[in-house]
């Protein structure tokens, strides 16, 4: 092993070259040997190598496996993209210590724990570093050291000890762990206690009962004793583990209403006094265990349930917590500051950098750039932007600094606007009922009724004592509690929404599953969900349609050669159309219009808009976003780009249509575009041009009649559609507030997971409604039992254990077989 | 049936003694990353310079 990875300079040269970036593991497009970085894609993945070397942890790199649908460890090469960590630094839990909570975006796998982790102990002064990487967050205490001037930073050397992460490529965004899921971990544990207490119950007094079970010969007195025994252990457990149950039924009681917390809190409350009474009395039957193991299988139920949710909320606060970035705001003196957006004045100057996404909406100071609005518009191809523009928080910046001048903060930003608008949709969408809760609506006055009517029934028609015909009515209770009936759903959503996030996807919401099988109709956006939302450069040589400005490879290579020093979109798009062309030397970026080139003997070069490059403007009338590339006095030639559809696009649309589901297409770009994207997906409904008001519009009407629309879509300007749809997915390049509203999340370049989501939201759906049938054929062999009075404290055990396993037993078949239509996932190198 | 007086302490306290053991396990944090931990041991294999945490 040590042959490969011998270190950053003794390594051999693989014979092919090195195809794939050492550090970051990306493939290397240029020649890095001539770059003079043997091995790197760029100088901060060599810088990076080399820190991991020097620090001796280069076993990180034979150990990790990369995880391709994670961020690439690349270091960031702009200094702001890294957060102010001054105000998320708290004290420790020793006097004099300070602590910083952060989440790590580009985990890969567990190598990257031990690296961080390794890095961090390395620095002096720390004292505690933990990644936890189910949740992804770091957890970091230090002592500020004297020596290297920590008391006197304001961070308290918090960047210091950070930097070397930070370097190698992971990003690190401060939170507050106040905020952040505290409660759910609070009930989750709470429920797991419960759990684990109950569970200890019911086996120490399956102990006792098994014993009167099947001691035959056993004297009325040791009987007595073991009941007062497994009195004593069922009373407490009990008393602990019904405190959830007791108190969501006393708030539906007080609502007016009865949920299934109603019957279960009854009868387990009922089924102990009972027990006690007969125990008091020295009668045969005591029901200890079944209210306890009642309990137990209940809380598992609950416990499995509150983890799904859980697990679904955090990553979406992940996802959120990691979109807010601070921008920088220039004070009147000309010094910068680094403010939270929300904190910034109206009428502040605002800097934003190439390569950063505006913070704010405004208007354009001073400064010429680009700037992508895709998440905003749905257009794919850049905008110019000017003194005097109105620009959006949101919008990415492309190519020069910009001054924007702040017109409108928090409540009354487009995106305030859109989260709103967000939220009147959404209203429809709430009133939605799980399955689950819908039985328990039925089943739980049934339940009542035929608990109250076997008391009656025996105590007044049959003559028994009221305290006999109390304890049938108990054994009612519980037979007919819903363990079954309540595992029969969490299992099931606990298992499926697991096996999605194996293969990528997020299930955001409990109900996600149920209303994504009753979709019947799928609308997409068009930018960056059925298409990459990346710009591609078309074929077209001198033969190519579009008139004579048809180009050449060699007009590709030297335009390739300009464009390596742009970072506009369709610069790359040209950059990556001619790979391994070394950047040329000397170029000039004019910001919103192209670059120049001194050039060779023919002459000076120019490659940028039509206008910038004297070449007629849009000669064919087609639109859409192109590049014009003069070389002295020649005739111009054009490169054309369009923004590519997703590889499976047209697969997955068209297996969508062979599920029966109708498909359309909605987009706020212009229509040309649209309807070639539609074409190449194969769509025949699609329409253009479409404000965010107009999406929920036409969902509103495909709802009116009847539809259950699944709506698919990233960006901002999807979000109130996202919200409005029957139920909805977001590619995980989506705008953290698309993501917010989507009820399903997917990873990739790919759309297939959705198809694997559909097929396992189907077999998900199958299998609860087995699980009620098995639920509800035990109820109807044994409530005719219990009505009898032929229920013993065995039989009771016995049939809800079973039907307990039988429900998790088929539930479990989902994790087993591989279901129709998901994909193989890519594996790692 | 004397070896009950003796057998049924002991079958409580053994119970007992595996409810607290879970118990502290919960409190202590051994439950928070699952997947973390199924992993950590694959690397902390080199007792020269500590284990991954200090």
């Amino acid at each position: 092993m040590t042959a490969e990875t011998a270190g950053f300079d003794g390594a051999p040269m693989p014979s092919e070259g090195w195809t794939h970036c050492r550090h970051c593991g990306e493939p290397i497009t240029d020649d890095c040997c001539a770059a003079g970085r043997p091995g790197f894609c760029c100088v901060g993945c060599e810088g990076a190598f080399k820190l991991v070397n020097g620090l001796g942890l280069d076993r990180y790199y034979e150990r990790r496996c990369l995880d391709p649908e994670t961020r690439a460890l690349k270091p960031d090469t702009d200094p702001d993209a890294i957060p102010d960590y001054t105000p998320h630094v708290s004290e420790g839990a020793q006097p004099g210590e300070a602590a910083v909570h952060l989440l790590v975006e580009g985990l890969h796998c567990a190598a990257c724990v031990w690296l961080i982790e390794r890095l961090l102990t390395l620095q002096p002064g720390v004292t505690h570093a933990r990644v936890n990487m189910t949740t992804r967050r770091l957890t970091l205490r230090w002592m500020p050291q004297d020596d290297r001037d920590d008391p006197a930073t304001e961070d308290r050397g918090a960047r210091r000890i950070l930097d070397p992460v930070l370097a190698v490529g992971y990003r690190l965004v401060p939170y507050d762990p106040a905020a952040l899921g505290r409660d759910t971990d609070r009930t989750e544990k709470a429920l797991l206690r419960a759990m684990a207490v109950t569970g200890f119950a019911a086996g120490n007094v399956m102990l006792f009962s098994v014993s009167v079970w099947f001691g035959g010969d056993m004297g009325a007195v040791t009987r007595d004793l073991m009941h007062w025994l497994s009195a004593l252990i069922a009373l407490p457990a009990i008393a602990y583990g019904i405190r959830p149950f007791a108190r969501s039924a006393v708030t539906a009681l007080r609502a007016g209403r009865a949920n299934m917390d109603v019957p279960i809190t009854l009868a387990v409350l009922l089924a102990a006094g009972m027990s006690l009474w007969e125990t008091a009395r020295g009668g045969p039957h005591a029901y200890f265990d079944a209210a306890v193991m009642l309990l137990f299988f209940l809380l598992i139920g609950r416990y499995l349930d509150s983890r799904a949710r859980g697990r679904a909320r955090s990553a979406a606060e992940h996802l959120l917590a990691l979109g807010s970035r601070s921008v920088t705001v220039i004070e009147p003196d000309g010094s910068a500051r680094a403010s939270r957006p929300e904190r910034v004045a109206v009428g502040a100057t605002v800097l934003v950098t190439p390569g950063e996404r505006v913070g704010v909406d405004g208007t354009v100071a001073s400064g010429v750039s680009d700037l992508d609005t895709s998440l905003i518009t749905g257009e794919s191809a850049p905008r110019r932007t000017g003194p005097g523009t109105r620009v959006f928080a949101g919008t990415l910046n492309l190519s020069a600094a910009l001054r924007v001048t702040v017109d409108a903060v928090g409540e009354r930003t487009l995106l305030a606007e859109i989260v709103r608008m967000m939220e009147a949709a959404e209203q429809g969408r709430a009133r939605y009922v799980a399955l689950a809760d819908r039985v328990a609506r039925l089943y739980a006055p049934v339940v009542h009724v035929l608990a109250l009517g076997a008391f009656l029934g025996w105590w007044l028609g049959a003559g028994l004592p009221w305290q006999d015909a109390l304890l049938i009515a108990a054994a009612v209770l519980i037979i007919t509690c819903p363990c079954a009936l309540a595992l029969a759903v969490p299992v099931v959503q606990v298992i499926a929404s697991g096996r999605l996030l194996r293969a990528g996807l997020f299930l955001k919401s409990a109900t996600a599953l149920e209303r994504l099988r009753e979709a019947d109709t799928v609308v997409f956006d068009k930018t960056g969900t059925l298409t990459q939302g990346r710009l591609e450069l078309c074929p077209g040589g001198p033969d190519a349609p579009g008139g004579g400005w048809g180009w050449t490879p060699d007009d590709l290579r030297l335009a390739a050669g300009l464009a390596a020093n742009s970072r506009h979109p369709l610069a790359r798009a040209i950059a990556a159309a001619a790979p391994g062309t070394p950047a040329l030397p000397g170029v000039v970026e004019h910001p919103g219009a192209g670059l120049a080139w001194d050039g060779d003997s023919a002459g000076p070069v120019r490659l940028g808009s039509a206008a910038f490059c004297d070449a007629p403007a849009d000669p064919d009338g087609e639109g859409g976003p192109e590049l014009w590339l003069r070389r002295g006095p020649g005739t111009p030639v054009r490169f054309r780009f369009t923004d590519t559809v997703r590889t499976d696009a047209a697969a997955v649309v068209s297996a969508l249509k062979a599920r029966g589901m109708a498909v359309e297409l909605l987009s706020g770009d212009r229509p040309a575009t649209v309807a070639a994207v539609a074409r190449a997906a194969g769509l025949d409904t699609w329409r253009a041009g479409q404000t965010p008001a107009d999406k929920v519009a036409r969902l509103a009407a495909l709802r009116d009649q009847g539809r259950r629309v699944l709506m698919v879509g990233d960006g901002l300007n999807d979000a109130p559609a996202l919200a409005a749809a029957h139920v909805s997915a977001s590619p995980s390049s989506a705008v953290d507030v698309s993501q917010t509203a989507a009820d399903v999340v997917f990873q990739g370049e790919r759309l297939a997971p959705l198809l694997g989501a559909l097929a396992v939201a189907d077999r998900a759906d199958r299998l609860v409604k087995q699980n009620f049938a098995l639920a509800f054929s035990y109820n109807a062999i044994t409530i005719p039992l219990a009505l009898a009075g032929q229920v013993t404290p065995l039989i009771a055990a016995v049939a809800m254990s079973t039907s307990s396993l039988v429900v998790i037993g088929n539930a479990m078949r989902l994790s087993r077989r591989e279901p129709v239509g998901l994909p193989a996932q890519e594996q790692a190198a | 049936m004397n070896i009950l007086l003796f057998l049924i302490p002991l079958a409580l306290a053994l119970g007992l003694l595996g409810l607290v053991a879970f118990l502290w396990a919960l409190r202590s944090g051994q439950f928070d990353d699952l997947d973390g931990a199924a992993h950590r041991i694959l690397f902390d294999d080199d007792p020269q310079d500590g284990p991954g945490q200090p």
